[in-house]
């Protein structure tokens, strides 16, 4: 019986404090990182797939220059670089959805870890493979040719990686929204068609005129063409900017409400 | 109705006389008053009461859909009860959630297939201010050389091993088991409570909730008994049992002698109903023959009670009619 055993459990554990930064930590993002690139089919999509849509569509071009001077294949090397950010952020936002559905975020309720900390968590899950897929985009574009200034490649992968923050939230936003474990695979083919949109696989001038000015209203219109302005030396697009800021603030104000609703449901 | 409506109001009294036993001014580890949680028309949790002090091993036993996971899901704060109060060593679930006072190893899900044993340890150790070392908890739930393997590859029973690795890790005052080994094999179910018995720190409090008799009766200490979401019965694993002690001798004779029959040796109980007499013994052989050689008595039938009759008497839907005995035995 353990009725008479000494019972001092305040007394013996009077350390016991909450996680610093609510359970916000690198080593969960290192692990949290290799769980990811340890799933081929997503490495696949945000690594191999805009690589190989480069030397599909892209090499052929090789010669072909812009009005400006500039090589077409890094137009393209650019906005495949694009397509790989937003998958890879949108689906480690989407990630949510998964854990939702396997019960892991109940499971997070039962530690002291603390819901922004595990958002915090997975937007930066979401911008580290990101910027992988930029980094690999980029170094497939090099070996195959693509000469630029040092200045466009900072810039572009710049803000071709910071641009997939909008998809992290939409990542987010989706997971929270349904609860499925297989999420990614109806968002694949809504993220090729918002990419065809956004002007990433041909340019938007090939397009019926009607649909040209519907994709500028697209999610993925304004990053893809912020991404390209070092290089097109097209300059501070408005339309451009205001696309990325409204949906940035649509899907982040979005993914909080699910957020909250998901959170406070207890 | 005596006995189950008693024992059911005297679960405080119980808890209080422990408190006073180990003479603790703690709170105590949990604390839930009234309880009630409906899910629509049906009432799942029906004003529960029920007290734990610290170090209690606590088995809360009772049929599927009796409330138990309900109850665990607002005693974690997992669920917001419609009605009552949950306190853990004083505080919110929240509180004792925060400071890893309690931990939980609940019944399915909860865990990424993606992430290996070892993987799944370390990443939830990091949401703890505190924790146990990752090498320790893993040996201690018996998993240790399974650390590389990915949890989707894991059987039932090592996945819940490996729940329970993690409910070891913040070292909780508060240990949770609901229904822990629901769909294991026997062999699991074994090694399972091995890893728990083996963890069995002193003054560690644990509740688990089951519907395994053998469970609560082999690593229990005091037993809840619930039914339609109230408790039934409460009180330490021998008094459980001794409800069922004994048999009950039954015989139809008009007239009976309640106050020779209970000065019988071994009488427990005597009850007549009608023109039946139903008498509750330690030494059934000794009233048969009394019965038999002394009396007009017929139709004599000797039944043994055993905990399974208890349980099955204390937690059946319909308890006037197919428990009568156990509420008026005793009484």
């Amino acid at each position: 019986m353990t009725v008479a055993a000494p019972s001092v459990p305040s007394a013996a554990r009077a350390d016991r404090r909450p996680p610093a930064l609510g359970g916000f930590s690198t080593a969960v993002l290192a692990i949290e990182i290799r769980r990811v690139l340890r799933n081929r089919r997503t490495l696949i999509f945000i690594l191999v797939m805009p690589a190989v849509f480069f030397l599909l569509f892209g090499l052929p071009q090789r010669g072909q220059e812009l009005p400006n001077g500039r090589p077409v294949t890094a137009w393209i090397m650019i906005s495949l670089a694009v397509y790989g950010a937003m998958v890879a952020t949108t689906s480690a936002g989407a990630a949510v959805a998964t854990e939702r559905a396997l019960g892991w975020s109940r499971q997070l309720r039962l530690t002291p870890l603390r819901p922004p900390a595990y958002v915090a968590t997975k937007v930066a899950t979401a911008m580290v493979l990101g910027l992988i897929a930029v980094l690999v985009e980029f170094a497939v574009g090099a070996a195959a040719g693509v000469r630029l200034p040092v200045q466009v490649w900072l810039l572009s992968g710049l803000t071709a990686w910071l641009g997939s923050l909008v998809f992290a939230a939409f990542g987010l936003f989706v997971g929270y929204l349904a609860p499925a474990e297989n999420v990614m695979q109806f968002m694949g083919p809504i993220l090729a068609i918002l990419a065809m949109l956004g002007g990433l696989f041909v340019p938007l001038d090939v397009l019926p005129h009607a649909l040209q000015q519907i994709a500028k209203f697209t999610p993925v219109y304004g990053v893809g063409q912020l991404a390209r302005a070092p290089l097109t030396g097209a300059g501070l697009d408005w339309v451009a900017l205001g696309n990325v800021a409204g949906w940035t603030v649509l899907f982040g104000l979005g993914a909080a409400r699910l957020f909250r609703r998901d959170t406070t449901r207890v | 109705m005596s006995w189950l409506e008693r024992d059911a109001r005297s679960g405080d009294e119980v808890a209080d006389r422990r408190s006073i036993l180990v003479m603790t001014d703690t709170a105590p580890a949990v604390e839930l008053a009234g309880l009630t949680k409906t899910f629509g028309p049906v009432t799942a949790v029906d004003g529960l009461s029920l007290r734990i002090a610290p170090g209690e091993v606590v088995a809360f036993l009772g049929p599927n859909g009796a409330g138990k996971t309900t109850t665990v899901d607002m005693l974690l704060g997992l669920a917001r009860p419609d009605a009552g109060r949950v306190r853990l060593f004083g505080g919110t679930p929240a509180d004792a959630v925060r400071l890893g006072r309690v931990a939980a190893v609940m019944q399915t899900g909860g865990l990424l297939k993606d992430l290996t044993v070892g993987e799944t340890v370390r990443m939830t150790a990091e949401f703890y201010g505190r924790t146990r070392p990752v090498a320790e908890v893993l040996d201690r739930a018996g998993i240790a050389p399974l650390a590389d393997r990915l949890v989707g590859k894991c059987s039932g029973g090592q996945q819940q091993r490996l729940r329970f690795a993690l409910a070891l890790l913040p070292d909780p005052d508060l240990m949770v088991l609901d229904e822990p080994t629901t769909g294991m094999d026997v062999e699991g179910r074994r090694d399972f409570w091995q890893a728990i018995r083996a963890d069995a720190r002193t003054g560690r409090t644990v509740l688990f909730a089951t519907h395994y008799l053998d469970e609560a009766d082999a690593y229990a200490d005091r037993i809840v008994l619930v039914r339609q979401g109230r408790v039934v019965a409460d009180g330490t694993t021998a008094e459980i049992k001794n409800l069922a002690a004994g048999r009950v001798v039954r015989a139809t004779l008009p007239g009976a002698d309640q106050a020779v029959l209970a000065a019988l040796p071994g009488v427990r109980a005597v009850e007549v109903r009608g023109d039946a007499v139903l008498v509750r013994t330690d030494d059934s052989d000794e009233v048969a023959r009394y019965l038999l050689s002394r009396t007009a008595a017929r139709d004599v039938e000797i039944t043994s009670r055993n905990l399974e009759d208890a349980f099955l008497a204390l937690t059946t839907d319909t308890p006037t009619t197919a428990s009568p005995t156990a509420q008026t035995i005793g009484a």
